[in-house]
């Protein structure tokens, strides 16, 4: 008897460890983080696992590359088939939490006629800006009378959070992403989506 | 006659005051930083020579193996053996006997081969973090008895020599540098150190740029320019640090920590 409830809690200790995703090595999934998008609510970094993402990092009050950053990432998304966009995903995460809370992201979001329903902007804690700003070796730095300056580089990740493509082509969709994506599509990796 | 007392007194307070150091370093492995302001040779911006730095507490010596040593046992996955690669290299603790022990002879000396990510989750898990460049170099400004030697000829001299013997054969024990005016030790001569923003150091001629010279790439007035040519030897730790991605690790990069000092004004 004694000996099944053991086998029974070992099993159960078993499937506990395994409950969440197993992250592979070089995923950046590694990565411990709280992010908050513009509706308010928390996620995990993997909140697009399944999907191949491009993902980003930002501050809304500038004026200079960011806007142009966006259209930088709606020209890639223009320039997948039509299936591939359905599957594609956007994560852009701001380096400056204090001037972009949610509602500031919302009202961004707004303004750029955004698509939430496959778009996130969010915002996390300094300590981890500085950590996914190093994971995707995007240098940035703040500004003594506000602002930032920082590097735009747009990463494209696997369904598992692995880098396949770093771009810092900025105006245009960037060969090397559109090509990066054709690895990702879903005809080859199709079985493994949730939905 | 009176040459053997005087000497005598002067080895007493000599040996006096190494013992008082010796005390004060066992007391408390941090010291107090005051608030100041200092020029960079990193300005914050063009036109702007002037950083303000907050007041904060500073480990007195780099961490050694044996403390790391201390954290990876209680933090499994920043084992050699189970990191994920995305936080740092195939070198990583690659000096260490197995994946949680260190030779004795290397327990003292400070840990390198250690990534920029596991040198942050250490000092975090102490309720601590990394310094920034600013508040590095203003320490690492002072000699052993003024806060900013920078334009002390002797002073420079000594850590370029310090700098030409780095590198060679072991790394020495921590502590056996003199304490400067704050009483840190080991800033200069032992080993470079991570920087909290190591991602912030846009350095102009930052050789992973040089093949995409895009302006574009930076959402602002571009790239920083050095300043103060003559202090070479801290050109060459920023040229060192922003050669570095967070995931490597060199066999002379370590680090140290500081605490944010409670009495912010």
């Amino acid at each position: 008897m004694k000996s099944i409830a053991h086998a029974l809690l070992a099993l159960l200790a078993m499937t506990c460890a395994h409950a969440g995703p197993v992250n592979a090595p070089a995923s950046i999934y590694n990565l411990q983080v709280s992010l908050t998008d513009q509706a308010g609510v928390a996620h995990d970094l993997d909140l697009y696992r399944g999907h191949p993402v491009l993902i980003t990092m930002f501050y809304g009050s500038c004026s200079m590359t960011c806007p142009l950053l966006i259209d930088t990432l709606r020209a890639v998304d223009r320039s997948v088939p039509a299936q591939q966009r359905k599957d594609l995903r956007v994560l852009m995460i701001t380096i400056d939490p204090e001037h972009d809370t949610p509602q500031a992201l919302q009202t961004l979001a707004q303004e750029r006629r955004i698509d939430t329903s496959r778009w996130t902007l969010a915002n996390t804690d300094e300590k981890s800006v500085r950590k996914l700003a190093a994971l995707l070796d995007i240098q940035y730095r703040p500004l003594p009378n506000g602002g930032y300056n920082h590097s735009s580089i747009v990463t494209l990740l696997s369904q598992d959070g692995e880098i396949l493509v770093r771009s810092s082509v900025l105006g245009k969709a960037d060969a090397a992403l559109i090509a990066g994506l054709q690895q990702t599509s879903p005809i080859l990796t199709g079985n493994r989506h949730p939905d | 006659m009176r040459a053997p007392l005087l000497a005598s007194i002067l080895w007493l307070f000599t040996a006096a005051s190494a013992l008082t150091n010796a005390l004060a370093d066992a007391a408390d492995p941090q010291v107090t930083i005051p608030p100041g302001t200092f020029e960079s040779v990193l300005p914050p911006a063009p036109g702007i020579k002037q950083v303000d730095v907050a007041p904060f507490r500073m480990d007195r010596t780099p961490v050694t193996n044996a403390q790391f040593a201390r954290f990876v046992a209680k933090h499994p996955e920043w084992q050699r053996d189970r990191v994920a690669r995305v936080f740092a290299d195939a070198e990583y603790l690659g000096h260490w006997k197995s994946a949680t022990s260190v030779d004795p002879q290397q327990a003292d000396r400070p840990v390198v081969r250690v990534s920029w990510f596991a040198a942050s989750a250490y000092c975090e898990a102490r309720g601590a973090r990394l310094p920034t460049w600013y508040e590095w170099e203003y320490v690492a400004a002072a000699s052993t008895i003024r806060p900013d030697a920078r334009d002390d000829d002797a002073w420079r001299q000594k850590i370029l020599t310090w700098y030409s013997k780095s590198g060679r054969g072991e790394l020495p024990l921590v502590g056996q540098t003199p304490a400067n005016f704050y009483g840190v030790r080991d800033l200069h001569g032992v080993v470079w150190e991570w920087v909290d923003d190591l991602g912030s150091m846009l350095v102009a001629g930052d050789n992973r740029q040089q093949n995409e010279p895009d302006a574009l790439r930076y959402c602002g007035p571009g790239a920083l320019t050095m300043e103060q040519k003559e202090n070479y030897a801290t050109l060459m730790r920023i040229a060192m640090l922003s050669s570095m991605q967070a995931r490597y690790t060199s066999a002379t990069m370590g680090f140290r920590c500081i605490t944010d000092s409670g009495d912010s004004r």
